[in-house]
């Protein structure tokens, strides 16, 4: 079993027996199902918006490389710097070199979710570099030294009780609890940074071939004071998240805030479309796109899966998903959790390595029912365990099924094997759960019902 | 020379993996039998407006529309009929709130607003100190749009005095004209779109109530970083 397996499962079950991490998920989750229907319902019809969410991506991804080459051409044009990279590694590279040419000391960033996934951040710090997240849940869970809970809402683990205290500890200022005093503590904090920084770095919801911009949703105005005060500007972005036309974003703007938060629209929805211009009185000299592949490649090659690469990182499938709300975020050990996270993960990291978050699904779809692009979520987990099993088949599961079918098969098998089993009852209750039990990872958890003295066919011989 | 040619070679890279990749076709999304559902074969975002929230055809509905939405997001909306109204009102915020000092941009609407403010003014037009806006009490800007599917306003980095304006100072003014109301979303990324194109500024943002946060127990905090308050004023 690989460590990735075990870590899951130890982790799953310690959560899913913690009582606080789950009243602490539930409370933070109350009210979004509500607010999200409520907002569903304004729209005229949501699920044709769905629809057509799900066909402009399908056009966006499915000519990738043209609306790529499109949207770098006018990005160029108006004097931004594209980079391309292949790998986390590249990437990392590029920014840090980025950063040493600009003799950089303090950058200050904006929620970006493929920064995590290519651990910029540890990189940066091992050069030297100061690196400062300023959005108010990223900001709470660097301090912590941890990933990101929720792709989302990344401290949604934790309490303002906890949140006060690490404060107190880290910045020896936390007036008292309350969300309001704790929020304007990180604001006074951050302040300086955007001023002082030398360099602002933000990551991308969506990016527009036809007009040559990267458009950037958040709450809090982080991103947008990252993008306007430092004198340089780094952008790091999948190269999934291209849309084909300007106009596009008016479905998906208001689809990824309802989908991914309850809101109508998301505070602040920026698009850039170069540095600072001529004629303008502020904003970045210099402007950096850093187009991220990182095995993307290798799921859109995946035709089946492709529409996975449509996802616009909402956090929506991770909200309703009963094994996130168990189980946690940080379980999962990836940067994407929840089903998507379990569908990508494989395809970006090794499909026999995670392969076990295919199984971290009750296959109940509440998943794909809330994903607004319309992924088949559930369908692709299903998908990622035949392919598993296929290149790397089980050897006792296959033999314990070829066996049950020669059993099922053959009415005097069955007949003694239901026999054996009634005999052999009391034994299995002594063993249970315990090391001799084969069937230990079951029953540990479950009670086996008790099988009955008669069973159906003599009761029916009998009766006839 | 040489790390031109490395990244030259990369973007050749990624962009022929993806054509190898795409050389197998992916099945469209269909709508799964469900009828009421329209599929088209043409990308449909363009008919954006048939599902987004609905918008009453009248001005006078959008108006409306527009003032329930920026209440629900906790922005300050007032529709004012003559300048000398729009002046009263921001002698009125300006007491309540005891500005000293406010910023803005040259404009025909912000021009008129410093002029009636009478406090010292931080221009952002040619250039300006990042401390000396950071104390200003209001950021005062002109904007695009109101949009009243959304109760928010468009503003650019051209029309509303640059990027930092709109979200430095602690109290966000937007002044707008009647004109400026679009009825949603299409409308008005159609507007900028004839606006601007093809040289568009380099910042177009879509400013929906003042900042905010949920980060701690999902509990909503305005001010997150951005400005606390949100006040539009249209004359």
């Amino acid at each position: 079993m690989s460590t990735f397996v075990s870590d899951f499962k130890t982790r799953a079950t310690e959560k899913a027996g913690d009582l606080r991490h789950r009243l602490v998920i539930r409370t933070a989750l109350r009210s979004y199902e509500i607010i999200r229907d409520k907002r569903k319902a304004a729209f005229q019809s949501w699920e044709s918006a769905r629809q057509a969410a799900a066909e402009t991506k399908w056009e966006a991804v499915n000519h990738l490389d043209k609306h790529l080459e499109a949207l770098t051409a006018k990005l160029e044009a108006r004097g931004t710097k594209v980079h391309w990279a292949s790998n986390g590694e590249q990437a990392r590279e590029i920014i840090a070199q980025i950063l040493r040419d600009k003799k950089a000391r303090c950058i200050i960033k904006s929620k970006a979710m493929t920064s995590e996934e290519i651990h910029l951040n540890h990189a940066l710090e091992k050069e030297g570099f100061t690196v400062v997240e300023s959005d108010l849940g990223e900001f709470i869970v660097q301090l912590r030294h941890e990933p990101p809970y929720h792709i989302v809402f990344p401290s949604m683990h934790l309490t303002r009780g906890e949140i006060k205290d690490l404060f107190q500890k880290e910045l020896g200022d936390a007036p008292s609890d309350s969300p309001e005093e704790l929020t304007m503590v990180a604001r006074r904090v951050m302040r300086q940074k955007y001023i002082t920084a030398d360099v602002g770095f933000t990551g991308a919801n969506f990016a527009i071939a036809e007009t040559g911009m990267i458009s950037i949703t958040e709450n809090e105005g982080n991103a947008r004071l990252t993008a306007a005060l430092p004198k340089t500007m780094i952008t790091l972005m999948g190269i999934e998240k291209v849309l084909p036309r300007f106009s596009d974003l008016a479905l998906f703007l208001p689809m990824l805030a309802t989908a991914g938060a309850g809101q109508p629209m998301t505070c602040y929805n920026t698009m850039y479309s170069g540095p600072r211009q001529p004629g303008e009185c502020d904003g970045p000299e210099e402007w950096h796109v850093v187009l991220l592949d990182n095995r993307r490649t290798e799921l859109l090659a995946d035709a089946e899966q492709r529409d996975a690469l449509h996802c616009i990182r909402c956090g929506a499938c991770l909200n309703v998903c009963p094994i996130f709300r168990n189980v946690g975020g940080h379980t999962y050990g990836t940067t994407y959790s929840g089903p998507v996270g379990s569908v990508i993960t494989p395809h970006l990291r090794g499909l026999q390595e995670w392969k076990h978050l295919s199984n971290a699904s009750s296959l109940c779809g509440a998943c794909t029912e809330a994903c607004p692009v319309k992924i088949d979520l559930h369908h692709h987990l299903l998908q990622n365990r035949r392919n598993a099993s296929a290149s790397e088949p089980a050897f006792f599961e296959r033999l314990a099924y070829q066996i049950f079918g020669i059993v099922a098969n053959e009415p005097l098998f069955w007949s003694l094997a239901k026999k054996i089993g009634w005999l052999t009852q009391p034994l299995q209750r002594a063993l249970k759960g315990s090391a001799l039990d084969p069937a230990k990872a079951w029953t540990k958890t479950r009670d086996l019902p008790p099988l009955p003295r008669e069973s159906f066919k003599d009761w029916w011989k009998k009766r006839k | 020379m040489k790390n031109e040619e490395k990244a030259l070679s990369e973007r050749e890279k990624i962009l022929g993996r993806i054509r190898e990749a795409l050389t197998v076709s992916a099945p469209r999304p269909r709508s799964q039998g469900d009828l009421s559902v329209q599929a088209s074969a043409e990308p449909s975002a363009n008919h954006a407006r048939e599902w987004l929230p609905l918008v009453g055809a009248s001005v006078a509905e959008q108006f409306s529309l527009f003032a329930k939405n920026a209440a629900d997001l906790k922005a300050d909306f007032r529709l004012l009929a003559s300048r000398d109204e729009l002046k009263a009102a921001l002698l009125k915020l300006r007491d309540a709130e005891n500005w000293q000092r406010v910023a803005s941009h040259g404009g025909e609407l912000t021009d008129f607003t410093c002029k009636a403010l009478g406090l010292p003014v931080t221009l952002t037009d040619r250039g300006y100190d990042i401390q000396e806006m950071e104390k200003c009490d209001a950021g005062i800007t002109e904007c695009d749009a109101l949009i009243a599917q959304t109760g928010g306003v468009a503003v650019t980095s051209r029309s509303a005095g640059g990027r930092a304006l709109s979200v430095l100072p602690p109290h966000h003014v937007v002044i707008a004209r009647r004109e400026q109301l679009v009825a949603d979303l299409p409308a008005a990324f159609t507007m900028l779109q004839s606006k601007y194109s093809p040289d568009f500024p380099s910042m177009i943002s879509f400013i929906t109530g003042p900042s905010r946060t949920g980060d701690i127990e999902r509990i909503l905090v305005l001010g997150a970083h951005g400005p606390k308050k949100l006040t539009i004023l249209c004359v």
